[in-house]
């Protein structure tokens, strides 16, 4: 139900609120490059807004520090629900180089939950553009987890292949 | 005053539309933009130099079964930097042009490999080949040490005790910042 409610609520036009959480400031020059004139994210709704009182989604970059993990709790607080997270960068998506750092916690998915992530460090204009137009179901999603094997000797001997060869 | 507003206007007229059409239209990154890594699950040969230098510590190697060596690619935290690809002594890491990763379950960014391994007889433990693990300190095993990578000056043998020599204390003095 919340799923439904979600897609109706937030095909129309998404108010980010754009929130650092112990990011180097890389992801956060990109989600303004979002917003340049050349991207346009507004085309599809997208507002930065100044409030997350007023926001749909959180923007979220930085691997959530350990000093930031309790205001970014109340941040979502403060946001009305429905909400979508988003994590921007390889630091809020899976921790980026810090995950296992004592000063942080290991990417935001610990510490609140995560609606959309978006590796990279720091990702594509585009990247970002791509993964709100994902959670406005404009594009289909397109990472699929992969998996490969290789063949022992006695599957080469019996002539099994499991690879795919272009 | 209206006169400037009126050659704003022709300049921005003049610009023309600069909005990228991206999300509808594919937008390619140029050629050696690092994006989503590829692996060539034939040349891959299980030696764990991804592994050593990733700084992400993307790269899981794991001996669960016997002859079968398990890379498990986290690839959510992947910074793109490069390295693995960098050191893979057999070209099997490789990045692509796809950066549109982005997802709603980080299961989505999981890479998963099984590499067939000869095993060890006496303990049966996985072994890379050899030849291979012979090729990685030629190939620039570490390459943040400067005299691993190609090319690179090897310090002569003796390098450090002539530097010791001539950084040393002379002998019966105080030693100075001021030579």
């Amino acid at each position: 139900m919340f799923k439904e409610l979600c897609r109706k609520a937030f095909t129309r036009s998404l108010w980010v609120y754009h929130a650092n959480a112990g990011a180097c400031n890389g992801c956060d020059i990109e989600v303004i490059d979002v917003l340049t004139p050349y991207y346009d994210a507004e085309r599809f709704g997208i507002r930065l807004v100044g409030s997350p009182r007023h926001a749909d989604v959180i923007l979220l970059s930085g691997p959530v520090t350990r000093q930031a993990a309790p205001a970014l709790k109340r941040l979502l607080d403060a946001v009305p629900d429905p909400k979508l997270v988003v994590a921007v960068g390889s630091c809020a998506a899976g921790g980026g180089s810090w995950f296992d750092t004592y000063a942080t916690t290991g990417g935001a998915n610990e510490t609140i939950h995560v609606d959309y992530f978006i590796p990279g460090c720091p990702p594509r204009p585009e990247a970002i553009l791509y993964a709100l137009a994902v959670a406005m179901g404009l594009v289909p999603k397109k990472a699929a987890p992969e998996h490969w094997q290789q063949e022992t000797l006695e599957e080469l001997a019996a002539g099994i292949t499991h690879l795919k060869r272009a | 005053m209206l006169l400037s507003k009126l050659r704003e206007a022709l300049i921005c007229v003049q610009a023309g539309r600069v909005t990228l059409p991206y999300p509808y239209a594919p937008h390619d990154p140029p050629p050696g933009f690092r994006g989503k890594l590829a692996l060539d699950a034939d040349r891959c040969i299980g030696c764990g130099g991804c592994a050593a230098v990733c700084p992400s510590g993307v790269i899981l190697i794991r001996d669960d079964k016997p002859m079968v060596r398990t890379l498990h690619f986290a690839l959510a935290r992947c910074t793109y930097c490069g390295r693995c690809s960098d050191v893979c002594p057999e070209g099997a890491l490789s990045h692509t042009l796809q950066f549109e990763t982005a997802t709603n379950t980080i299961d989505d960014l999981v890479m998963t490999i099984d590499v067939f391994m000869g095993p060890c007889q006496r303990c049966g433990r996985c072994f890379p080949p050899p030849t291979a693990m012979d090729q990685l300190p030629i190939r620039g095993f570490r390459m943040d040490s400067e005299c691993c990578r190609v090319g690179a000056d090897m310090p002569a043998p003796d390098a450090a005790a002539t530097w010791a020599a001539a950084h040393s204390a002379p002998p019966g003095g105080v030693r100075t910042l001021t030579p």
